[in-house]
């Protein structure tokens, strides 16, 4: 693939939306199996919120929150493009998405550490 | 670009299978990509195949891929796009299959536009018989500015190269033939609408665009064929939806 064809901010924006879009969709049945250690019993899931106290796992979900909110942020863009007819100003929308992406993340973190 | 006193110009020879030659052509003040091709076929190897008719951006046939990227080659200056050690690459334009060097065959990328029922259909006169009277289009109206948008579109097939789209799908329509199509949903002169909607409503049509704006970015005339394909799906979805077609 070249990439020389390929660098410009809306293409990055399309691949972004899509890794987060697929990183998502492999997060969740971890999320659902977490969720179905609740029915197991409550110290179940208690043990395994406090392993997930530690620095490595609140990383990844820092991460987490940025690809949801990169996700949610490109999508509603795209929305935007195709539903409103926003043709201009498209590398700002782009721009505009990961500042609200990184800013999630940010929120995220300052709450959590 | 750092001054240079030549070009070391890699130009592909052969057609799907080839390999590229290497030129040393000059470098000058004011040049474009297509005065160093033509240089080459004229003072350095005459069986070099390319396309090129008017020279100053209007007709759309001599693009190609320059350094990587999709231009038209007559208004790309060289030193917008040289390396700073002078180098340049060429290739036949992507997406497309290769007549030989530099000629790509455009005959794939014009089929589509009849796909995409490209073409004016007279409302008023089906037949083909001249109307009675001109049509009136207030040039401030909504639909006169949508098809104004795009109507400047020269066929180089730059966005048509560009269109990762078209790579992965050989059926898919392509940014200018639904641009095309956009166009002439704009027009109200127009009586093919229902037609048209169809023919660009399929797994080849509009909805397989992904909006990376591949097209818009690259398009030399700066028309915006990803906004004009998300105008056919907006048109679509509303018109699926409402029960219009």
């Amino acid at each position: 693939m070249d990439l020389r064809a390929r660098s410009h901010p809306t293409y990055l924006a399309f691949v972004v939306h899509r890794v987060s879009g697929l990183l998502l969709a492999l997060f969740l049945p971890v999320h659902f199996w977490v969720l179905g250690t609740a029915i197991q019993g409550e110290a179940r899931l208690d043990g395994f919120l406090r392993w997930t106290d530690n620095p490595m796992a609140k990383a990844a979900e820092t991460l987490l929150v940025v690809l949801l909110a990169a996700h949610l942020a490109g999508g509603l863009r795209v929305l935007a493009l195709e539903f409103l007819g926003w043709r201009a100003r498209q590398k700002d929308m782009v721009a505009a998405s990961a500042g609200i992406a990184l800013l999630v993340g940010l929120v995220f973190l300052l709450n959590v550490v | 670009m750092a001054e240079v006193a030549s070009l070391k110009v890699s130009v592909w020879r052969g057609g799907e299978q080839g390999h590229f030659a290497r030129f040393d052509v000059p470098a000058r003040e004011n040049q474009t990509v297509l005065d160093v091709v033509t240089h080459i076929q004229r003072e350095l190897d005459p069986s070099l195949a390319y396309r090129f008719a008017c020279r100053v951006g209007m007709c759309g046939s001599c693009a190609m891929t320059v350094n990587g990227r999709a231009r038209w080659t007559c208004r790309t200056h060289v030193r917008k796009v040289v390396d700073a050690d002078g180098a340049l690459e060429l290739r036949p334009l992507a997406n497309l299959p290769v007549i030989r060097d530099l000629a790509a065959d455009l005959a794939p990328f014009f089929d589509k536009w009849s796909r995409a029922h490209g073409t004016f259909q007279p409302k008023d006169a089906r037949d083909g018989a001249v109307p009675d009277d001109f049509a009136v289009v207030p040039p401030a109206s909504k639909q006169r500015r949508e098809a104004d948008a795009g109507i400047e579109c020269i066929g180089c097939a730059v966005c048509y190269a560009s269109c990762d789209v078209v790579a992965w799908n050989g059926d898919y329509l392509g940014p200018a033939a639904l641009n095309r199509a956009w166009t002439l949903v704009n027009d109200v002169r127009d009586g093919g609408r229902g037609e048209r909607l169809d023919a660009v409503a399929g797994d080849a049509g509009c909805h397989s665009c992904h909006s990376t704006q591949s097209c818009t970015e690259r398009c030399p005339k700066n028309l915006d064929p990803s906004a004009a394909i998300a105008g056919l799906k907006r048109v679509l979805f509303w018109d699926t939806l409402l029960g219009r077609r």
